[in-house]
């Protein structure tokens, strides 16, 4: 019996026990997923938790409703990865082998990593809303809130979903309004990135809704530490920007799993092939998603795209013929942008966000770097499609490479 | 694009000063380029600029938490070396291209 094993039963690990479990055969294949954790979070959803539009039920449903049967399911965490024995173990000591491995470890955010984030203020005047606990303590936060000024600061790059910080200023500017304080509310974007988004179309676009919304920016801001004395947040080189409330993203880092086996690079992320998805050091491990140190977005349209790639590779590599799938970085995001409007952008490792229509050129529905209620539609359904169609490794109905069609240069 | 004459080399450099090839690169380049942004280079300079270029050269990512742990310099002292945007002032007098960060 061959084995593969796949670490992190997430949203990358789910889509591959669902792909492989229905290419390889029963009697010659043991497919194996690890997780520390029962619940399967939507991610996507957290953001909407802060202002009231989801609760925590929206967003959690068990993990092992969504892999196929004749996979074997394992809840524990993992003491470390021993890449050149072939070998994986497991909290308390139980060792697994393997033939292939995929690790989809994801990363985490780290408060830990900036002095004075985790402290006194933390989930009283500080949140962060990449954790369903911080997500739930800040919609607590702001029933109550009576104005003031609210500072978005990312402390690093890369992290999670690079929109999720954009969309939540633009959801908390019309949840303010609906409040009736948003006189009373100073929001301020405050990023290390040299503007609203990293490319230069996608940022225009973005900057002119954040003006429009009242929205301050201020780019270039290296997060160094939290006073929460002085309720400040301080830059490496001396800035610093007072708040009322915080709304953080933490550093992003891999699982520390990586960082105990040796695998990965300053942040925990592991060195993989950004074509072929294929580990850099070992030749029958591949990584997928936030775990992998590629150059594009964290997110998990990414890792549906990648999983694809991922797919055929393995497969060609264990029938013995060339790997010749290849990854293209691409991505694809929903942008919130609050009052029942949304954008999206459609991007890949070397075409940024264009406009234009998406998925079919000149129809649409949607509108890429355009704001229109369709676009809204687009996430609101999207979360369905999630649970129903992606997670379980169907066709979505979207091409897996990047297109240029429908795009306007 | 175009190209200038630095330390008595012709060097290609993009719209944004930043050099097109690395090979190109000499430490009297360097202290040039850095004099250019109001820097003065000492050995320190050096040592960050060789560190960076190592790992362009391998094809690492660079991040300014990464040059903070090189045990060369922490994230402050490179603020202190290079002021402004550190990692992008440090690129450009290492005569690598400009960091990308891709999100």
């Amino acid at each position: 019996m061959k084995k593969i094993l796949i670490l992190g039963g997430g949203t990358g690990g789910t889509i591959m026990t669902n792909r492989l479990r229905k290419a390889l055969e029963k009697e010659e294949w043991e497919i194996t997923v690890i997780d520390r954790c029962k619940t399967h979070y939507y991610q996507p959803g957290f953001l909407f938790i802060p202002f009231g539009i989801y609760t925590k039920h929206d967003v959690m449903k068990s993990k092992g409703d969504f892999y196929p049967a004749g996979v074997n399911v394992m809840f524990s965490k993992i003491e470390i990865i021993k890449p050149s024995e072939n070998r994986v173990v497991l909290e308390g000591g139980k060792v697994l082998s393997y033939d292939y491995l995929i690790i989809a470890t994801g990363t985490q955010t780290n408060p830990e990593e900036t002095p004075g984030l985790k402290e006194d203020l933390w989930y009283k005047e500080i949140f962060d809303f990449y954790t369903i606990e911080g997500a739930v303590a800040l919609s607590h936060f702001f029933k109550r809130w009576e104005g003031g000024r609210l500072v978005m600061n990312i402390a690093e790059i890369p992290y999670k979903c690079p929109v999720a910080p954009l969309e939540f200023v633009f959801l908390a500017d019309a949840f303010f309004h609906q409040q009736g304080i948003r006189d009373k509310v100073k929001i301020s974007y405050v990023t290390p990135l040299p503007g609203a988004f990293t490319k230069p179309r996608a940022t225009q676009m973005l900057s002119g809704l954040l003006k429009e919304k009242n929205i301050e920016v201020i780019p270039e801001f290296y997060l160094e530490s939290v006073d929460n004395e002085k309720k400040s947040i301080k830059s490496y080189d001396g800035q610093e920007i007072p708040f009322d409330v915080l709304a953080i993203v933490p550093v992003n880092m891999g699982s520390d799993v990586i960082e105990r086996s040796g695998m990965g690079d300053d942040l925990n992320f592991v060195p993989t092939d950004k074509h072929t998805l294929q580990s850099e050091k070992f030749e029958n491990v591949f990584v997928l998603g936030d775990a992998a140190n590629l150059p594009t977005s964290k997110a998990g349209s990414v890792v549906h795209f990648a999983s694809e790639v991922l797919f055929e590779n393995l497969i060609s590599l264990i029938e013995g013929r060339p790997m010749l799938a290849r990854f293209d970085g691409h991505a694809n995001c929903y942008i919130e942008t609050g009052f029942g409007k949304g954008s999206l952008i459609d991007f890949n490792y070397d075409t940024e966000p264009l406009p234009g229509t998406y998925p079919l050129p000149g129809i649409g529905p949607f509108g890429l770097l355009q704001n229109t209620k369709l676009n809204h539609y687009g996430k609101v359904i999207f979360r369905w499609l999630y649970w129903h169609v992606l997670l379980k490794g169907k066709e979505m109905p979207v091409e897996n490479e990047m297109s240029m069609a429908g795009k306007k240069i | 694009m175009g190209t200038k004459t630095i330390a008595g080399i012709e060097i290609q450099v993009n719209d944004e000063g930043y050099m097109m090839d690395a090979s190109q690169w000499t430490p009297e380049v360097a202290s040039e380029l850095a004099k250019e942004e109001g820097i003065e280079l000492t050995d320190k300079h050096y040592e960050v600029l060789n560190f960076i270029r190592d790992e362009y050269l391998k094809g690492n990512q660079l991040t300014i938490r990464k040059v903070g742990k090189s045990g060369i310099v922490d994230i402050k002292g490179l603020y202190e070396l290079f002021p402004g945007g550190p990692l992008k002032k440090a690129s450009k007098i290492a005569g690598i291209s400009k960091p990308s960060s891709c999100v």
